[in-house]
């Protein structure tokens, strides 16, 4: 992979976000993140096929077909194929697998993938309804308003109980914390304006309140409500030498997991990822790697919580110890395992059908050294990262495993 | 009569203005709330929308509209155990627009006064108008079987007046809404010597239950809010003019000046004559003339305010909520010029504003700005290191500005010595909740 763009996620936390001002919509987040990529492999000639991720863009947006925007970006992409693929807030990590099966399977040697939501059309409230669409439609009845932050903050809930609330909290906070910092540290984060001066404080303050929103998470504990776009080019060998870049600017995709689970089900266990924890260990061991042989990982912490339990899951910490490994700085962008090094969904930010492909963007910015003031040093003796995307609860999950080009 | 009960059949006389599209809004939300609970069910709750205006029914309708989604969208977590049992209403947007159409499904908008005679509760939102109001509620009292409780919006007839020329026999309280309700947390509640205690108890269950912070003031023309705020103005509009004279400047001049040092100096949202401007140059007029004869000792009266109404500057607000033109002229929230009252057309304020703060002088280091305060929580420090520098120094706007404040102190202890108000605290609570200002007139900061 390489030629990563990442558009800035827009929304709440960004200084220039008016939510009352008009806004660009999923055309002009489609064009510059293509553009964006285009440029960095010498054109649109260059591309055999395009790959679009989206979650609900025929409800924030009232559009559907989205393929047929592909010729946008560039007039040379009309007349070639292009497909859209969804799979909620996995959609970005489909557009990728389906982009790396188009390699594997010949058919193209350099594919367009890119993710877009835009989802600042609604109020929250409304958003809420559209995002529960990730979940089976027959439980949205008896679901929360805010039917998703419901979904986990009984994740949270359970893990209070099995854990402890305090213990369980720390980690949380620290996991916000690091999202903060981090963003600050890129341009395009939603939080990249972040001031606050005592991220630990705001924390503690802002206690879950299921009054005004869910009982077990307070927002802090939430990603954000972004649009943006994200898009990088995967290519085969011989689509890198077409291009003319350099495999020390490409990052090499060496194994992944595509894993679905039944979303009629309930979760066997509230405190478990059963999805992400196959997924991951399917595309390390198609990698052949070890998780201690993994420099860093960005991965789908929609909710705190999340964060926590995908510890759990990757085997990095034992069940029920994730909030404990995350509170001793083990997944800053400093500790033992660098986790969502520009933010991740809380701080970078979550347009939830592009968010697959920006893990990949920041993945290949760490590991090829582009990643400016967010730049982490990835060990010699570590050269592999894995993104790990997932859509729903825990239902359609994508992981990812790369290796320095 | 059981609180549920009083509220099944309610009326608000008025109920197209601005306080009284406000009341009935609160009102509607609360009585189609009490509708869904599940021990009211199949109960009726009617709330009639009384105004002679049909076209003013017809924007009350569409404010209500926009108002209401407000509302649920604030309140979706507890509206969807509401309709839990509807099957139908599924996701945030189904129950939202069950909700709007619930609580608009209350109200009756009607232009017929007689649609009160069955009401157990009448709001009265209708102009500052004694006769009127009495006239008024009068004649629904005598075509009532219910002994109807009567709940007036009045800002200054003391209501002991309307009571007795009405009749209405310990029947009625002093409602007093700040502007707009649905907003503004302040409630003012004035018993006359006679209201009844049942009464009482129920004005203070229905503030409570809309979230309202009630304080209670005496039966006295003007009450705590406007017995503050009339002399605060006419206080202000005397020093501009006595500032004029003494400095030999246009009248406009005195007028941008003591506006700048009632908002800047003084810390609070608005300038003196920016205030007038949003209550309405008339309707200040009006309640000066309704306190007046009450309070003869005073004199509470503006020759200038005459003068501005006389040139047909007036001031107020357009039914959009923008703010119509008066001592100052705006554009969007900026000040733009001010009236000259001799010239009789506005000056731009670029023509004289480098004079005029000159003549002020500067504001100390420690100023402080009213939106920076309002929640900080060392705002009293901040605000007595910033007086205490007012104090000590000699510049023209720092002296006014603390004769202003303490001005405006004495205006606030003689509300408790006239036994307006009760208390001391309760003329800084309407101060700071009526008027957002960032602290009460009753303070040391001015000693």
């Amino acid at each position: 992979m390489t030629g990563g763009y990442n558009t800035i996620s827009m929304g709440t936390g960004r200084s220039e976000f008016h939510p009352k001002k008009p806004r660009p919509g999923l055309e002009h987040y489609i064009k510059e993140a293509g553009q964006g990529t285009l440029k960095q492999i010498g054109g649109a000639k260059n591309i055999d096929e395009a790959v679009i991720g989206n979650f609900m863009a025929p409800r924030f947006n009232k559009q559907a077909n989205l393929p047929g925007f592909v010729p946008m970006i560039d007039e040379e992409l009309q007349w070639k194929p292009s497909t859209s693929v969804e799979g909620a807030c996995g959609s970005g990590g489909l557009a990728l697998v389906s982009g790396i099966k188009s390699i594997l399977a010949e058919t193209a040697d350099v594919v367009l993938s890119l993710g877009v939501e835009v989802q600042n059309t609604v109020k929250a409230i409304y958003g809420a309804d559209i995002l529960a669409g990730a979940g089976w439609y027959q439980k949205r009845k008896n679901g929360h308003a805010y039917f998703f932050p419901g979904q986990f903050s009984d994740r949270a809930g359970a893990y209070y109980e099995k854990i402890g609330y305090d213990r369980a909290r720390a980690g949380m906070k620290r996991w916000f914390r690091n999202a903060m910092e981090n963003a600050r540290l890129d341009e395009t984060a939603q939080e990249h304006h972040n001031k606050v001066p005592d991220l630990d404080a705001l924390y503690d303050k802002l206690k879950p309140n299921g009054a005004a929103f869910v009982d077990n998470l307070s927002v802090l504990d939430c990603s954000k409500v972004s649009d943006g776009a994200s898009a990088i080019a995967i290519c085969s060998e011989d689509g890198l030498k077409k291009i003319g870049v350099d495999k020390k600017n490409a990052v090499e995709v060496i194994g992944y997991g595509q894993v679905i689970r039944n979303i009629t089900n309930d979760p066997t266990d509230l405190t478990e990822l059963e999805t992400i924890k196959k997924a991951s260990h399917k595309a390390m061991k198609d990698a052949g790697v070890t998780i201690d042989q993994i420099g860093t990982i960005e991965t789908h912490d929609c909710f705190s919580i999340a964060g926590i339990l995908a510890t759990e899951a990757f085997g990095l910490a034992a069940r029920g110890e994730g909030a404990d490994y995350v509170a001793a700085g083990n997944t800053a962008r400093d500790g033992a395992m660098p986790m969502n090094t520009t933010g991740g969904l809380i701080g970078w930010g979550h347009p939830t059908g592009a968010t697959g492909v920006h893990q990949a963007v920041t993945m290949w910015q760490q590991l090829t050294g582009k990643a400016g003031k967010a730049q982490i040093s990835i060990a010699d003796n570590r050269p592999y990262g894995m993104t790990v995307n997932m859509g729903g609860d825990d239902v359609t999950v994508v992981a990812i495993v790369y290796k320095r080009g | 009569m059981t609180y549920e009960e009083r509220l099944q059949n309610v009326s608000v006389l008025g109920a197209a203005g601005k306080m009284g599209s406000g009341i009935l809004l609160l009102t509607a939300v609360e009585m189609a709330d009490l509708s869904l609970l599940p021990e009211n069910k199949g109960k009726s709750f009617v709330l009639n929308a009384i105004d002679v205006s049909p076209e003013g029914l017809s924007g009350l309708m569409n404010y209500l509209r926009d108002q209401i989604r407000k509302v649920a969208e604030k309140k979706t977590v507890w509206l969807r155990s509401m309709y839990a049992d509807r099957d139908d209403l599924i996701e945030n947007y189904d129950i939202i627009d069950e909700y709007i159409f619930d609580v608009m499904n209350v109200v009756r908008p009607v232009t017929s006064m007689a649609t009160a005679y069955n009401s157990n509760l009448i709001f009265e939102a209708v102009s500052e108008n004694r006769a009127l109001k009495v006239k008024l509620l009068s004649d629904i009292d005598q075509n009532n079987e219910n002994k109807p409780w009567f709940f007036t919006n009045t800002s200054s007839v003391p209501i002991g007046l309307i009571e007795d020329e009405a009749g209405l026999d310990g029947r009625v309280i002093g409602f007093h809404f700040y502007n707009p309700p649905a907003v503004q947390r302040l409630v003012e509640l004035i018993k006359t010597g006679n209201t009844k205690d049942e009464v009482v108890e129920f004005a203070n269950k229905y503030a409570k239950k809309l979230r309202k912070i009630i304080v209670p003031s005496n039966d006295f023309a003007g009450f705590i809010g406007n017995g503050h705020f009339m002399r605060d103005a006419l206080h202000g509009m005397k020093e501009a003019e006595a500032l004029a004279k003494e400095k030999n400047i246009t009248l406009y001049k005195a007028i941008y000046m003591i506006n700048k040092v009632t908002q800047d100096y003084l810390v609070r949202p608005m300038g003196i004559f920016q205030l007038v401007d949003y209550v309405g140059i008339d309707v200040v007029q009006f309640i000066l003339n309704v306190m007046n004869p009450f309070v003869a000792d005073e004199g509470l009266h503006s020759d200038l305010l005459d003068k501005m109404i006389l040139q047909g500057v007036k001031g107020g607000q357009k039914s959009s909520g923008a703010q119509k033109d008066g001592f100052l002229k705006y554009k969007g929230a900026r000040v733009t010029s001010i009236w000259d009252i001799h010239k009789q057309t506005y000056i731009d304020i670029d023509e004289f504003k480098d004079e005029c703060d000159e003549l002020l002088g500067n504001l100390p280091d420690s100023a402080v700005t009213w939106k920076s305060i309002l929640r900080n929580k060392k705002k009293d420090n901040l605000l007595a290191s910033f007086f205490n520098d007012l104090k000590a120094s000699d510049d023209l706007g720092a002296i006014t500005a603390v004769n202003y404040g303490r001005r405006s102190k004495a205006i606030g202890e003689k509300l408790v010595a006239d036994e307006v108000a009760n208390e001391i605290d309760h003329v800084n609570t309407v101060m700071l909740t009526g008027f957002f200002h960032a602290y009460g007139p009753v303070n040391n900061f001015f000693d």
